[in-house]
């Protein structure tokens, strides 16, 4: 199999609203500097792969319009998946390995602030049993949560830990949305209080992701994707065990993520009890730094919010924080689908 | 493709396509066309090692990701499952992104779907959204597409009769295929010339219907492959290239990132003269006037001259060139599964599985598949025998 490495990386400073500007004027500046950072132009690149959902732009081949901003002429090879980024990840990822292309560019973004997310996030349920009857991204989480700490795996002080630690951690990424220490707040829906709910918020991402000796060529110390699955469960609540997630330790096998142990993790958990039932399923002791970046709980641009998990940890291992490092992203309500990638640096680089 | 490992079909299933199935959920529909596949491979749900789904816009039925809601469907629960969008081109790039999988041995059997229930909710209004500062849709796709038919009539001169050949041919074409949507028994030339008028020059009978259906394929491996209980087909070539919407100089009656995805399909493919090397044709023409108009984009005719192999036959089941021999996207247009079917039709064709509508001794054949404002495009080769390695 061939060796591929995620290069480069870029997000924007995620906001509450950016009604100002549109989904394009959003990603120009992060697909500019993505390609800045590795000195390739939109020509240079082998494959194009996009992340968005229709649903949050609330019209439909939302996605047409943001091809605008790369710059698709000559024309490119490309694709586009409607769901978080990192799946567009792996979609470029298989593209180079299949040797069609070098190099690719994955982006994806998202704008809550149109609309409600709560409301907008209910229409990605079974249509005709759950979907009428409007139970939101929240209401969900919680009932996760309760059963979470009703079979003794937390309790509402650890959940607040999760929630002060990320916050706290995330005053040194300039891009979060909420940054240092805050109240945890007042219940949204119990056990949920604000502090365990991520912000709803506007923002985007990309990646440079080339393989073999490309990668060496654009990038001092590249972050190797060592492996990379996702796994799928069931639709319907009612038949999981919402304190556990089968499909995320199925995908962490399927990545290697067990073979050796990671420094360093960034997760997809937009609710503080998610991180419990992912911790648990990924085995992550205490040795590992998790969401030094402040992971979704500081900024969570839906259909992004994975992608830059990828990203930060990626940018762990560039810069030398990292020589192992896992990364996680969820779609879909309670975990249901979740993705794992084992990024690693070469040592001697550092 | 030129990759790790060759890749095979040796499952298609397609539903009956028709206006609106009332008796299934969509659920029900696309684990139809699933079953059907994995019956024709003489495999079971648990041989599939991943699902590969793709739909054109979520607001087609209403619902957002539905591939969440149908992974128990499509027996992807424990599965890796990966969700495409690229428009009107969707179910070809799917298939792509399936074969991908294989060729890069990442999985070993892939079952990919391609769906669109259009009865759930409505089309027109699912494309037609007000959305400040950005062009509407011009009253569907037919009003968006016209002025274009236009531009290619007054460029090569074709005269006003090649559209109708086309539907005439398809609607035929598609009473050899049980599963096409439109079966008009009594349909004659005189028929589709005197329907009415919809966005001159494009009539009535020369636009696609709105239908309901799902189109399913299982790739493998060549071990895969060599278990499979009928002929497999071999993917030759496989590409996507997008170009933007709107900008000063497109063309869109010949846009350049439709002839570079098919170059790079004949290159990978080792096709020097498509227009005799390739033996069937299965294309995106959800207007008649697309058949001579990609003809020509796709190399198997100059600049100007498409509308001539039309006219002269060529493109009939029983030409030289035969050109959407299971009656098309003109007969059949679930959209989301539209560019699928063109991929499984064309695989069928050199399985020589294709039934009333099989193209005689067929050996290499083209899917093809378009979307946006004819800037998505994705198309593969298969040929009835594996790629030189």
């Amino acid at each position: 199999m061939r060796d591929v490495a995620i290069v480069a990386f870029s997000q924007t400073d995620h906001v509450r609203g950016s009604e100002e500007i549109s989904e394009v004027e959003m990603l120009m500046p992060v697909l500019h500097d993505v390609l800045g950072r590795t000195g390739l132009r939109t020509g240079d690149i082998g494959f194009t792969c996009s992340g968005s959902s229709d649903y949050l732009a609330g019209r439909a081949f939302s996605f047409t319009m943001a091809l605008d901003g790369v710059g698709a002429w000559p024309p490119i090879a490309e694709s586009h998946v409607e769901t978080d980024g990192a799946w567009a990840l792996y979609e470029a990822w298989v593209e180079l390995l299949t040797g069609e292309a070098d190099t690719a560019l994955v982006y994806a973004w998202g704008k809550s602030s149109p609309g409600s997310v709560r409301d907008v996030l209910t229409r990605q349920l079974d249509p005709y049993y759950l979907a009428p009857l409007w139970p939101d991204s929240v209401a969900l989480a919680a009932l996760q949560a309760q059963a979470l700490v009703d079979a003794g795996e937390t309790d509402e002080p650890a959940l607040a830990a999760i929630a002060a630690r990320s916050r706290t951690d995330a005053a040194d990424n300039p891009h979060a949305q909420l940054r240092g220490a805050r109240a945890q707040g007042d219940y949204v829906v119990r056990p949920l209080r604000t502090g365990d709910c991520p912000p709803v918020g506007d923002g985007a991402a990309a990646v440079v992701l080339a393989a073999g000796d490309r990668a060496r060529e654009l990038c001092d110390r590249p972050a190797w994707i060592r492996g990379m699955d996702h796994r799928i469960e069931p639709h319907s609540l009612g038949v999981r065990d919402l304190t556990d997630s089968p499909s995320t330790r199925l995908a962490a096998e399927g990545a290697g993520a067990f073979e050796r142990p990671v420094d360093t993790a960034e997760l997809h958990a937009p609710f503080t009890s998610q991180e419990v039932v992912l911790r648990k399923a990924l085995r992550l002791g205490g040795s590992v730094r998790i969401n030094a970046s402040g992971g979704a709980l500081a900024a969570n641009p839906v259909m992004a919010a994975g992608l830059i998990r990828i990203g930060e940890a990626a940018a762990a291992v560039h810069r030398g924080a990292s020589d192992r490092a896992l990364a996680h992203a969820t779609s879909g309500p309670c975990l249901q689908q979740n993705l794992v990638a084992v990024l690693e640096g070469e040592p001697h680089a550092r | 493709m030129p990759a790790e490992e060759p890749v095979a079909v040796v499952g298609v299933g397609q539903t009956k396509h028709v206006a609106a199935r009332r008796d299934v959920s969509i659920a029900g529909l696309v684990r139809e066309a699933a079953r059907r596949a994995l019956d024709d491979a003489g495999l079971g749900w648990v041989d599939v090692d991943a699902v590969v789904i793709g739909k054109a816009p979520d607001f087609f039925e209403g619902v957002m990701m539905p591939e969440l809601y149908l992974a128990d469907a499509l027996g992807a629960v424990g599965k890796p499952m990966l969700r495409v969008h690229t428009a009107g081109s969707v179910g070809g790039s799917t298939a792509l992104v399936a074969a991908n999988l294989v060729a890069a041995r990442v999985h070993r059997t892939v079952l990919t779907l391609a769906f669109e229930k259009q009865s759930e909710s409505n089309a027109m209004w699912g494309l037609s959204l007000p959305v400040p500062f950005q062009q509407p849709l011009l009253a569907g796709a037919g009003g968006f597409f016209a002025p274009h038919v236009r531009a290619y009539m007054r460029r090569s001169g074709a005269p006003q009769t090649v559209g109708s050949l086309v539907a005439y041919k398809d609607r035929r074409n598609a009473l050899k295929n049980p599963y096409a949507h439109l079966h008009e028994h009594g349909i004659t030339l005189e028929k589709v010339q005197s329907s009415p008028m919809l966005w001159d020059p494009i009539r009535y009978s020369e636009t696609c219907p709105s239908s309901d259906g799902a189109c399913a394929m299982v790739l493998t491996d060549r071990a895969g492959a060599a278990r499979s209980p009928h002929r497999p087909a071999w993917v030759h070539g496989g590409a996507m290239r997008s170009e933007p919407t709107l900008f000063a100089g497109k063309d869109f009656v010949s846009p350049q990132a439709g002839k570079d995805c098919a170059a790079d399909v004949y290159r990978q493919a080792g096709i020097t003269d498509p227009r005799r090397e390739i033996d069937a044709v299965e294309m995106y023409v959800p207007f008649s006037w697309y058949e001579p108009m990609w003809l020509e984009n796709l190399g198997f005719a100059a600049e100007g001259e498409g509308w001539k192999l039309t006219e002269s036959g060529v493109t009939e089941l029983d030409g030289d060139l035969p050109v959407n021999p299971s009656g098309g996207v003109l007969s059949t247009n679930p959209i989301g599964a539209s560019g699928m079917i063109r991929f499984a039709e064309a695989a069928l064709q050199v399985r020589g599985r294709a039934g009333a509508h099989q193209v005689e001794g067929a050996r290499m054949a083209l899917g093809h598949a378009y979307g946006g404002g004819s800037q998505f495009f994705s198309m593969w080769l298969v040929g009835a025998e594996p790629p030189a390695t």
